[in-house]
């Protein structure tokens, strides 16, 4: 079936329905597109952050931890919106952007949203794996220094595969967070699932279909999400689940 | 036990009652500020403007006590259906989409929406093809969004929640064109010292489908009588020249005849 009809068909059903037409649904869409790829690509690039900053996070060297300390303090002590604000409006008046070869990537706002939204997550991602690779078993570590395992080692092999699964049901957590939070990248003119919302309030002065619509679809993206992660759960946590044979 | 829950039941009601009574004394009307010069704040956090002048006159003429609340622009209509405000007096042009859904008294002025672009800008045709993959600011929700929306489909549309993050915007180099209210670009754009700007094409006022018939106050449409007070009052003011000295400060000597509706 081509687009043209898939799309005969819904206007059939959407028959004498004022708010939800073909053009509003098509603005739900391209929101739902536009969603996805801001928080995905963020979470994406946040993790890969995340990792080697929480490892440094426990460095012994004073400069190292404590600068990460403070990146993170400051992105966790401060609003996402008012980050969005700065990152979004701010970048665009620094003397001299215009001109230069990074206004490419200012004057479009998904690239400050993406800027500030993945700062945010590796943030709160930093701290997650942090207190998780810092609570890894003290026995684990010693029978691994007993085997003459150099701190690389230790590290890849007996710390982090451990810590990451530690780390797996808060980081769910915070993916679900990052969906919910990405609900204000609409403020700064991106068409994401909140701002289609808003557009179909404004035009037909119609808050609850307009919300509810869009509530349904957040909630169906956290549960599939929450189902992801409940599986990788299941198969990486294997180890920790009652052995109720 | 009993009589102190009595008591206290009675307590409140009578300061539920002494509220609503305190409610229906006062019209509160609600709108979008900054939208300079119809509405915005003086540097020292003054509500002033067009709107708010002459509604302060109309509630004097017609004995009314009036209190403004600032509000987001999407939110004022749905306010005012949930009676929240008792009138939205916001630069909010009368047309049949929003007939549907409100009370309008007469039209107050009557202002043309126009295209704004940089000084330095290429663009010189307004038409669709001519905007085709541009980027234009508007207002979310504003009847500028509506059209913009139906008729430029090509067009890179942005939308914001104030009309000051426009101007931000194309200040900054991320729109080509803004399309605004006329005085609104003309106060905030093409009236500033330091900023370059110019309109492009014509005045904007057709088709009535989207631009309507001017500037009206909204009420809730059972409301007849409290938009017949404003009606009468508007009348009252248009005679005894307070409406022409509001419009002459604000717009100037010339726009006095395109301003009447």
């Amino acid at each position: 079936m081509s687009v043209e009809q898939l799309l005969q068909t819904i206007a059939g059903y959407l028959n004498g329905n004022d708010i939800f037409t073909v053009n509003t649904l098509g603005m739900y869409w391209d929101g739902f597109v536009n969603t996805v790829q801001l928080v995905f690509i963020s979470l994406l690039i946040g993790l890969a952050l995340a990792v080697p900053l929480a490892i440094g996070r426990g460095s012994p060297l004073k400069l190292v931890s404590k600068s990460i300390w403070l990146y993170t303090y400051i992105f966790r002590g401060t609003p996402l919106l008012i980050q969005l604000y700065l990152a979004y409006y701010g970048f665009a008046f620094v003397p001299g952007i215009q001109d230069s070869w990074l206004w490419f990537f200012v004057q479009d706002p998904l690239y400050p949203a993406l800027f500030a939204f993945t700062l945010n997550t590796a943030a709160y991602t930093t701290e997650i794996f942090h207190g998780a690779i810092k609570s890894t078993a003290k026995g684990e570590i010693e029978a691994a220094r007993a085997f003459g395992m150099s701190k690389a080692m230790m590290m890849r092999r007996i710390i982090l595969p451990s810590a990451f699964r530690r780390a797996l049901p808060a980081y769910g957590n915070e993916v679900i967070f990052m969906l919910h939070a990405s609900a204000i990248a609409s403020v700064v003119t991106i068409m994401d699932l909140t701002g289609a919302a808003y557009y179909v309030y404004s035009r037909f002065y119609a808050p609850f279909p307009a919300f509810i619509f869009v509530a349904f679809i957040y909630m169906a993206l956290s549960f599939s999400i929450q189902g992801f992660f409940r599986h990788l759960e299941k198969r990486l946590l294997v180890h920790l689940k009652p052995n109720n044979r | 036990m009993k009589k102190l829950l009595a008591v206290t039941l009675l307590g409140a009601a009578l300061t539920a009652t002494a509220a609503q009574a305190r409610d229906n004394d006062t019209v509160r009307i609600g709108l979008n500020v900054p939208y300079e010069p119809m509405e915005y704040k003086t540097a020292s956090g003054e509500l002033t403007g067009f709107d708010v002048e002459l509604g302060n006159a109309l509630c004097q003429q017609a004995s009314m006590n009036c209190q403004w609340n600032e509000q987001a622009w999407d939110s004022l209509i749905p306010s005012l259906k949930s009676r929240k405000i008792d009138a939205i007096m916001s630069a909010m042009t009368i047309n049949d989409e929003r007939r549907k859904q409100l009370l309008f008294s007469e039209p107050y002025l009557v202002q043309p929406s126009a295209w704004f672009a940089p000084a330095d800008s290429a663009i010189t045709a307004t038409s669709p093809e001519a905007l085709k993959g541009k980027r234009i600011g508007v207002q979310r929700g504003t009847l500028q969004d509506n059209y913009v929306t139906d008729e430029y489909a090509d067009a890179n549309i942005k939308r914001y929640a104030t009309a000051d993050d426009i101007v931000i915007d194309i200040e900054s180099g991320r729109l080509d064109l803004a399309f605004l209210d006329y005085p609104i670009g003309k106060t905030t754009m093409l009236d500033q010292e330091d900023k370059q700007f110019k309109t492009v094409g014509e005045m904007v006022s057709e088709p009535k489908k989207y631009f309507g018939d001017g500037f009206g106050i909204a009420f809730r449409q059972r409301d007849t009588t409290l938009a017949e007070k404003f009606n009468a009052a508007l009348d009252e003011l248009k005679e005894n020249g307070t409406y022409d000295q509001l419009v002459i400060k604000y717009f100037g000597e010339a726009a006095l005849e395109a301003a009447k509706p």
